[in-house]
C-alpha cells in the first residue's frame, strides 16, 4: 500500500504515526549544519520557490487510497461530527439493518480507547481501531495503513469514523467518496454557520435524534437553511438511529451510492 | 480554558489543552515539507518560510505562528520566521454570474443576497518560497 510513503508494508500504528513525523531526522539536519558552518560574514542565504501546498502529502496518501477503493469498486464515507451526535450508534444500527445484504468494515478513530471498535465488532463486522493520541483527526496515511490490516472486500462499503471534531478532519482527505456529517439535534441550530468549514466539505448532512425534537428548541428548519448558505450543495437527511424513523432514506441514499461505485467505467 | 496567546483565540472543538490542534498538525505538514525540499533544494537551515494563506482556509493564523515557532524547534527551521501573504475570499455568485468578495463560508452574495456561492479563491494554504542557508 505504501508505495507513496516508502516504510514498508505490515507496520504497526504507532511506529507509522512516529515516522510519519519524520522526528528522527532532526538531529542530523541540526549536526550537518554545525559541520558545515560558514565563516562570519559570508552568507549564503537565498530564495528557493517551493509552490506547494500544505497538505501535499497528505493529499498524496489520500489520492492512493481513493485509487485503491476505485479499483476495488468500494463505498468509502468519512463520517465526521463533533464528540456525542450518535455516529457510532448511527453506525451500528446500519450494520444491521444491512450486514447480511452488504460486505462492510469500519475504520474507527478516536484519541484513546477501543471502545468504538468494539461497540461495532458485536455486530459481527470487521472493526479497526486508530487511536490519534494527542492527533485530532485522521489522516490519509494511518487510512492507508489500517486497509493492509482490515483488508476489506471488492464492493464492500468502507465506514470510516473520524474523530468527533468539527474542524481539523475537513482539511484532510482520506480518499473517501463523500463527508457525511452527523449532527445532533441537541447541538443548537447554527452549528452549521459555526463551523462552517465541515459543512462546506461535507457532501451529505444527517440531522439524528430527531426522537428528542419535542423536548427541544431546535429550530430544524433554521439549521437546514445554515447549512444549505454554507454549502449550497449539501443534501440533507433527519432520523432518528435510536427509534429508526428516517434509517430507511439514509440505508437508500447507502445502496445508491455504492451502485455508483459499482460501475466500471473505461 | 487558558488562552496562551492572550488574544481573541477562538479554539475549536475538538481542541486540547489551549492549543489548537488544527494549526498544530498543519505546522506539522509544513516542516515534513521543508525537510522534505532540504534534501532537493541542499540547503541546511530555513531562515524564512512564506505561506500563502486564504481567508477562507479555516486557519488561525496567530495560533498558526504561535504553534509553528514550538514545532520548529530543533528542526532545520528552528527560529525560521514566518512570512504570511493573506489572500480574501472569492466565490462566483450563480445569479450574478459574477465573482464576489466574501469573508466567510457563510456569506451571501453582497450584491444579491444569495447563497449560491462557489469558492473559487482563498481557500489556499500553501508555502510558496523560503529563504534558505
Amino acid at each position: 500500500m505504501c508505495g507513496v510513503c516508502g516504510c514498508g508494508e505490515g507496520h504497526s500504528h504507532s511506529h507509522d504515526h512516529e515516522h510519519s513525523h519524520d522526528h528522527h531526522d532532526h538531529d542530523h539536519h541540526h549536526q550537518h549544519n554545525a559541520e558545515h558552518a560558514h565563516a562570519p560574514g559570508l552568507s549564503q542565504k537565498r530564495m528557493v520557490q517551493i509552490e506547494q501546498d500544505i497538505l501535499a502529502k497528505n493529499n498524496r496518501y489520500a489520492a492512493e487510497n481513493r485509487r485503491y477503493f476505485g479499483e476495488r469498486g468500494m463505498l468509502v464515507l468519512n463520517l465526521v461530527s463533533s464528540p456525542g451526535s450518535g455516529k457510532t450508534t448511527l453506525l451500528t444500527e446500519t450494520i444491521i439493518r444491512l450486514k447480511g445484504e452488504l460486505d462492510i468494515a469500519v475504520i474507527e478513530g478516536d484519541q484513546q480507547t477501543a471502545r468504538d471498535a468494539e461497540r461495532i465488532r458485536a455486530t459481527g463486522v470487521a472493526a479497526l481501531q486508530i487511536n490519534t493520541g494527542k492527533g485530532c483527526h485522521l489522516d490519509a496515511h494511518r487510512v492507508g495503513h489500517a486497509l493492509e490490516t482490515l483488508q476489506p472486500k471488492n464492493h464492500s462499503v468502507l465506514f470510516i469514523e473520524n474523530v468527533g471534531n468539527l474542524v481539523c478532519p475537513s482539511a484532510f482527505d482520506l480518499g473517501e467518496a463523500h463527508k457525511v456529517v452527523i449532527l445532533s439535534v441537541t447541538e443548537g441550530e447554527d452549528k452549521p454557520i459555526k463551523y462552517p468549514d465541515m459543512f462546506h466539505a461535507a457532501d451529505l448532512m444527517i440531522l439524528n435524534k430527531t426522537d428528542l425534537l419535542p423536548h427541544l428548541d431546535f429550530d430544524s428548519e433554521q439549521c437546514i437553511q445554515y447549512a444549505k448558505q454554507v454549502n449550497p450543495r449539501i443534501k440533507i437527511l433527519s432520523l432518528s438511529a435510536k427509534t429508526g424513523e428516517g434509517m430507511d432514506s439514509w440505508l437508500r441514499w447507502l445502496k445508491a451510492e455504492l451502485e455508483l461505485q459499482r460501475i466500471d467505467y473505461a | 480554558m487558558t488562552n496562551p496567546l492572550g488574544a481573541d483565540l477562538h479554539l475549536p472543538e475538538g481542541c486540547m489543552a489551549g492549543i489548537a490542534m488544527h494549526e498544530m498538525s498543519l505546522c506539522e505538514s509544513i516542516l515534513q515539507v521543508l525537510e522534505q525540499q532540504a534534501e532537493v533544494q541542499q540547503y541546511n537551515t530555513v531562515k524564512t518560510v512564506w505561506l500563502e494563506i486564504g481567508a477562507l482556509a479555516g486557519v488561525e493564523i496567530e495560533a498558526l505562528r504561535f504553534s509553528f515557532d514550538i514545532v520548529v524547534q530543533g528542526s532545520l527551521a528552528d527560529h525560521a520566521h514566518l512570512e504570511i501573504i493573506e489572500v480574501p475570499g472569492q466565490a462566483w455568485c450563480m445569479p450574478c454570474s459574477r465573482n464576489v468578495v466574501v469573508q466567510h463560508l457563510y456569506d451571501l452574495c453582497p450584491h444579491c443576497g444569495s447563497h449560491q456561492l462557489q469558492v473559487n479563491s482563498g481557500d489556499q494554504m500553501r508555502i510558496k518560497e523560503l529563504e534558505v542557508e
